[in-house]
């Protein structure tokens, strides 16, 4: 326990926020929302998926201007217009998406945030000194390129503690980190906080609040539902407050019977790397049988994108059978061939990939399955039978328990995890026999999540071959039978969950596998 | 001192649906200032320019003869620049069809039935998607930019179109003019009603292209893989379409179109192959197609407003002694005003004087 009586003793809070209220149209993104932050806390912001979390913290960094409500800072109100404003006063905003160019060097990318003209040298040494001695240890004239996810992490933090702040947002930043690399930024944070910087910590992520927060904001539908101390609490408490009701526990019975057949199944998969960029893959083999569901984990960027491009058939292989589903080889048919032989995908984009964001949801579900459903949904010509089209999504609408604006409306107006939601809905509704899936609960609010995950482990149950790509390990731990470890473009065998730890997978998913080839020199942290 | 455009959270409907009327005004504005610049009047001259070509029957059949054309390229370039690929080349393409049709009179001067007309206007289509298929086959072989290839290929066709018909295909009985033989009738569009003016058949073509396109893009999963490719390209992939076929659909399609106008204009409103076919109008049909909304039906209407300042021109230049180069000036004034009454639509101006901003 820290000195929580100290901080809330303190005479003076730093950050004071008094009946924000932020309307969008018709929508109160936020409504009166109250809360503070003392000098030296971490304070946690919790909520689902469009609870207001991010247009608060946008009015806090100066993005977005409040629709009626006080700021305070330092007892002073104040009105924060713009982000430069926002770090003059001494917020800094570490964000959950990287703003950062790949072909520059990190202290290259410093330079181009600070509001001031200082030699790139002078920020190279800066930026250098100031990240060894928070242990976060950094090149600073090294390529963005050619950096980890978690070393592009650091790039933010560094930059944003460049310029001194007393307050530092941080936007769920380990949903991109390895438990080991996680782990090193709460030291960072909790030394920060010994030296009496405030953080607001956003995440979804309880048993990280409840180690590492302070006090804790909860909001729901733009309101604040609670403030508590997290430590207190547990983390079912904690979900039911931000959900409402008690999140449904998603359940994972024991595949019965033996092994079934062998649906997918991956030989000596290769690729090499499209662009400067990209992850070639390294000799893959994996089999998914019927009735199982397979996770796959490991950072963002080891080769996941590419491999599922390649299972899908959005990139064809030379090999005929380096893919086969169904016993199928596929590897030279494009996705409209795969996905008749019964397998549906989903990846992991939803607006642009998966879904036309400017479409309507109706034209979104024929967008993967005009094929597989051709005698359904197409007449003659090739006129769309939109009776039929309409009535398939509003079917998944209501199995998926999808919440909507409007009839029909534009996919890109749904919220992240209803769009998921029908995402997911549009190709369980066709009853596949394999099913892909690339994070399947990416940003999706925690009852939307669970209503996915149950999903899938049903589809397995029901005789199908479920292969998840995750880098929530929570997820892959709470459905997979199996869970295998990309690394660098290779896969590690599949470790049974039965003989799978948090530790173990962790371990491989920094590359630890003998017999790998390490990660050019960099450090596991 | 740095200028941004900053995307509006919501975009009016209201205001998305006005802008080419607003853009209209913008132009007649400009135009009225311009008159008044030249030292002309300018209610007088804008009168001249807009409204006395419409008043009497035989100016109608005048505008349908330019709205032909301009209608039925905008009607391929708006399924074109809907898939996302952008076809700058149609004058080119309008050029080859012209010449692509006319093989037939010229080359087979006997051959005269009721298959003349009709093998020509295949022809034309033929000669408008052919030369289309280039800028398509270099996209998607090599990545080249289809803006730069299509756009100069026009002059390829330009100066292939003069030599034909100043070289080979020159009237022998033409005193040494330039041009092909004049068509013989079956080779020649119909008038729709010879009595009260000189429109052909091709503004009919143009409509029913128009309309089937419109069908297309509407009902169909064909128009649904063009818009899908061009909204949302990675989408269009996950779904199973191929974006090079769609390159070349596009740009068969938009070219053949093209080309069909062109043979239109030359057996329907000229009757040979001359040096020059076209004022332009595979340029102009650009500003029609984004005026129209990427619409097919919009392109109809379009269409016409177009028309009218090429005839408005020709006016102004017999009336107030003005170049008639000023209907490209109109021209150009509406294209801008309608992008630019689009892009104000959707984003907003915000000009930073010092001092940088995080992007």
């Amino acid at each position: 326990m820290t000195d929580a009586e100290a901080t809330t003793a303190a005479p003076q809070t730093l950050l004071q926020v008094e009946g924000i209220t932020k309307v969008f149209g018709t929508l109160k993104a936020n409504d009166g929302v109250d809360f503070d932050i003392v000098p030296g806390e971490i304070h946690a912001l919790l909520g689902e998926n469009g609870a207001g979390k991010s247009t608060l913290v946008k009015m806090l960094f100066g993005s977005l201007q409040p629709d009626g409500g006080v700021i305070k800072w330092r007892g002073q109100p104040v009105a924060i217009v713009n982000p430069m404003q926002a770090r003059a006063l001494g917020i800094g905003m570490v964000f959950q998406h990287f703003s950062l160019f790949d072909s520059l060097t990190v202290a290259e990318n410093i330079a181009l945030s600070l509001d001031d003209d200082i030699p790139i040298r002078t920020i190279a040494a800066k930026a250098q000194a100031l990240s060894y001695s928070y242990g976060l240890p950094l090149d600073p004239f090294s390529m963005v390129g050619d950096l980890s996810v978690g070393e592009r992490q650091r790039i933010e933090i560094i930059r944003c503690l460049l310029q001194t702040p007393d307050l530092i947002i941080l936007d769920e930043p380990t949903s991109v980190l390895t438990p080991q690399e996680a782990d090193k930024l709460f030291e960072t944070l909790e030394r920060l906080r010994d030296e009496g910087k405030s953080i607001l910590y956003i995440s979804h992520r309880l048993e990280e609040v409840k180690r590492m927060c302070d006090r804790a904001t909860v909001l729901r539908h733009g309101k604040v539902v609670a403030h508590c101390n997290p430590r207190e609490e547990t983390a079912s408490s904690l979900a039911s407050m931000m959900v409402g009701t008690e999140i449904h526990q998603v359940v994972r019975e024991a595949s019965q019977g033996g092994p079934g057949e062998s649906l997918i199944e991956i030989r000596n998969l290769s690729r090499p790397a499209a662009t400067p960029f990209a992850m070639p893959l390294r000799d893959i083999s994996l089999t998914v049988r019927a009735g199982e569901v397979i996770g796959i984990a490991g950072v963002a960027g080891n080769g996941q994108g590419e491999f599922f491009e390649a299972v899908s058939g959005e990139v064809l292989q030379d090999a005929a059978g380096s893919v086969r589903l169904r016993g199928k080889d596929v590897g030279r048919m494009g996705i409209s061939r795969r996905r008749l032989t019964g397998t549906a995908f989903v990846p992991e984009e939803r607006l642009g990939h998966g879904a036309a964001p400017a479409m309507a949801l109706s034209e979104n579900l024929l967008l993967s399955r005009y094929r597989t459903d051709q005698s359904a949904f197409l007449g003659p010509l090739g006129t769309i039978r939109s009776g039929a089209v309409e009535a398939a999504s509003k079917r998944v609408i209501e199995e998926m328990d999808v919440r909507k604006s409007a009839e029909d409306p534009e996919a890109a107006s749904l919220s992240g995890g209803n769009l998921q939601k029908f995402i997911i809905g549009r190709e369980l509704d066709r009853q596949p026999a394999i099913m892909v899936v690339n994070q399947p609960t990416w940003g999706v609010d925690a009852g939307a999540a669970a209503r996915i995950r149950q999903a899938l482990i049903e589809l397995a149950r029901s005789g199908s071959a479920v292969l998840v790509i995750s880098q929530d390990l929570d997820e892959l731990f709470e459905i997979s039978d199996a869970i295998a470890v990309m690394h660098n473009g290779a896969m590690s065998k599949p470790v049974p969950i039965a003989e799978a730890t948090y530790e173990s997978i962790g371990l491989l998913m920094g590359g630890s596998e003998p017999g790998h080839v390490a990660h050019d020199e960099k450090e596991v942290v | 001192m740095r200028i941004e455009l900053i995307k509006r959270p919501q975009h009016s409907v209201l205001f998305s649906a006005l802008s080419p009327f607003i853009a209209l005004l913008l132009t007649l504005v400009a135009g009225a200032i311009i008159f008044t610049a030249l030292g002309k009047p300018p209610l007088a001259a804008l009168y001249t320019y807009f409204v006395e070509p419409l008043t009497e029957v035989w100016q109608l059949h005048e505008l349908a003869i330019k709205a032909a054309p301009l209608i039925m390229i905008a009607v391929g370039l708006s399924v074109c620049y809907r898939s996302n690929n952008w076809n700058i080349g149609a004058e080119g393409q309008f050029i080859m069809g012209g010449i692509a049709g006319s093989l037939i009179p010229i080359l087979l001067p006997g051959f005269q039935n009721f298959l003349t007309l009709p093998l020509m206007l295949l022809f034309g289509f033929a000669g408008g998607a052919a030369m289309g298929a280039v800028p398509a086959f270099l996209k998607t072989r090599f990545n080249t930019n289809e803006i730069l290839t299509s756009l100069m290929l026009v002059y390829v066709a330009q100066l292939f179109l003069d030599w034909l018909a100043r070289g080979v295909f020159r009237d022998p009985a033409g005193n040494n003019f330039p041009g092909s033989i004049r068509f013989p009738p079956a080779a020649r569009l119909g008038e729709i009603a010879p009595s009260q003016g000189s429109a052909h058949y091709g503004i009919v073509f143009a409509v029913v292209a128009a309309v089937l396109v419109w069908l297309m893009m509407r009902y169909t999963i064909k128009g649904f893989e063009i818009r899908v490719l061009g909204e949302s390209p990675r989408a269009g992939r996950f779904a199973g379409f191929s974006s090079r076929k769609m390159v070349y659909f596009a740009f068969l399609l938009s070219g053949g179109l093209a080309g069909l106008a062109g043979i239109c204009e030359v057996s329907g409103a000229i009757g040979q192959l001359r040096e020059t076919i076209s004022p332009g109008y595979g340029f102009t049909a650009i500003i029609v197609a984004f005026l129209g909304r990427l619409n097919p039906l919009g392109a109809v209407a379009a269409g016409f407003v177009l028309a009218l300042t090429y005839l408005g021109g020709e006016g102004a230049q017999m009336a107030l002694g003005i170049s008639d180069k000023v209907a490209r000036v109109f021209q150009g004034l509406l294209l801008f005003f309608v992008l630019g009454c689009d892009t104000l639509i959707r984003y907003q101006v915000r000009v930073v004087w010092r001092g940088k901003v995080k992007a």
